[in-house]
């Protein structure tokens, strides 16, 4: 594609988009263009995942899809259909947090908020990944087989580096991910 | 975002076709990529052809012969998760392990990583500064500008810029081929040759045509595989580009390296191969740091650097010393 070609609007370019949203099917009529982020929190109302940076840059819209964790900001709605999604709006059960809120609750895991939904879905995937024994920047040694014994604070900070918080609340983020494994 | 159409791929045949017709047509994968470059106005495809529905190009073969055949479609953390890569080439896995974030890998297939443009800050400046890889003929705000993250090898008076994809350094230590499907069928590209250097033509990262489709990574068995790691150097420990980057293979017999390969990422506008440097490695005891260091040094005599990152010439050799320590360390 030339660099300083001007693209003429399509017309009529609406695309016709289902995706099961916290478990209920959600049907979208929406521009191709529209981000999974801005049809999550424009046209669903579920604006628990924020965005912030908008470029894939700071982790405040990650939510699930298929179980796993993505930047909503980076990816576009019409490329999901038949999906499933998962935002922080679908993690409570029958009134209860799920264990991850309570410990972030628990810990002062946060203090303005804003990139709490973005930390709380990304650190539940992440357990699943460890789980799956996939290893991370901080494994010692990727050659050998890796179990959830290895999930040191380390390497949690490192599996956690693509949630950024500016109010520095790391400290309490990480300790609310190791009670909430630990209970687990 | 400006406004485009979008469609789903149903068979690669089709695909090519609609690439090799419509010069503003796009293909998508991960698009961690492209919609970044999109937000910028730095890429304005009117249609995008969603090639995730294509079927069969997310394998990961772990072939009898010790090599892997990688497809285009595979995401970044499958790859790095997978057992026989990490056992195989730890490099590999490692060079996707340094990249980006969890989330991102995720998303960013394998084809879309090694395609990534370059990270210069005045290619992704949305406001118009000169820059021939955005705008051809608008000039390089690099060149004379802040050029602390850019080229040491290679570069012009037309582009400065640096590849940023990390796996594409391991790939091309490795002599990993490309295989695309294209007009003419299906053709095998040698991963030293797949990216290119700026020349008087920056705006072209690589030498894909129209129509061409990346079906999957061939990495052939290496017998300097196992004992492979890469290093990374950046201003930040985690989630953030290299400033210099060195994937270090090395076979060793007797206490003597048997064959090295080096390959640095951060330095040029394509992966940078250590030709010299492998060559005059040959040999030499891993204990013996300073012939270690004369031999590498063999590979910098060409380095030209900018106004802002001479230190790079010196971090990138240090660099290239203790990812060769490491590797061989690595039995």
């Amino acid at each position: 594609m030339a660099a300083i070609h001007t693209p003429q609007a399509p017309r009529d370019a609406r695309v016709h988009v289902s995706m099961i949203v916290n478990g209920s099917v959600r049907a979208l009529t929406i521009e191709p263009r529209t981000t999974l982020l801005d049809a999550l929190r424009d046209e669903l109302a579920l604006t628990g995942p924020k965005k912030s940076c908008d470029r894939g840059e700071c982790g405040a819209c990650t939510v699930h899809i298929e179980g796993r964790r993505v930047l909503s900001c980076m990816t576009l709605a019409a490329m999901h259909d038949g999906q499933q999604i998962a935002t922080i709006e679908g993690l409570e059960r029958d009134g209860q947090l799920h264990p991850l809120q309570g410990e972030f609750i628990e810990y002062d895991g946060f203090q303005c908020g804003f990139c709490t939904s973005g930390q709380i879905m990304s650190a539940i995937a992440m357990i699943e990944e460890a789980k799956a024994g996939w290893p991370s920047a901080a494994t010692t040694d990727v050659t050998k087989p890796f179990t959830m014994a290895d999930l040191s604070e380390a390497e949690i900070r490192e599996r956690m580096s693509g949630n950024l918080c500016r109010c520095a609340c790391y400290p309490n983020i990480v300790d609310a991910v190791v009670e909430a494994m630990r209970r687990s | 975002m400006h406004p485009f159409s979008i469609s789903r791929a149903t068979d690669p045949e089709t695909a090519i076709a609609a690439h090799v017709q419509d010069p503003y047509l796009a293909f998508i994968a991960g698009g961690t990529d492209l919609i970044g470059l999109m937000k910028d106005h730095a890429a304005l495809p009117e249609r995008l052809l969603d090639i995730n529905t294509l079927p069969g190009l997310a394998r990961i073969e772990a072939l009898p012969d010790g090599g892997l055949r990688i497809g285009a479609l595979a995401r970044m953390s499958d790859v790095a998760g997978n057992a026989e890569v990490r056992r195989r080439f730890p490099m590999i896995a490692e060079s996707l392990l340094f990249a980006a974030s969890g989330q991102l890998r995720n998303m960013g297939s394998m084809g879309g990583t090694i395609m990534q443009r370059t990270r210069c800050a005045y290619f992704r400046d949305e406001d118009g500064l000169p820059c021939n890889k955005r705008r051809p003929g608008s000039g390089c705000s690099a060149l004379h500008g802040l050029n602390r993250n850019h080229a040491i090898f290679g570069w012009s008076d037309d582009c400065v810029a640096t590849n940023p994809s990390d796996v594409a350094v391991a790939f091309a230590a490795l002599d990993a081929n490309v295989i695309v499907r294209g007009r003419g069928g299906e053709r095998s590209i040698p991963f030293t040759e797949f990216h290119v250097l700026p020349g008087n033509t920056p705006e072209r990262d690589n030498v894909l045509d129209r129509g061409d489709l990346i079906l999957a990574i061939a990495v052939p068995a290496r017998i300097e595989g196992r004992t492979s790691y890469y290093l990374k150097v950046r201003d930040r420990q985690s989630y953030e580009f290299a400033l210099v980057s060195t994937a270090a293979a090395v076979a060793i017999g007797g206490g003597r390296i048997r064959s090295a390969r080096l390959a640095m990422g951060g330095v040029a506008h394509k992966p940078w191969r250590l030709t010299a440097a492998e060559a005059a490695l040959q040999g030499l005891s891993l204990e013996d740091i300073d012939t270690l260091k004369a031999a590498i040094a063999t590979s910098f005599t060409d380095a030209r650097p900018l106004a802002h990152n001479a230190f790079k010439v010196e971090l990138a050799q240090r660099a290239a010393l203790r990812a060769l320590q490491i590797a061989g360390a690595r039995t």
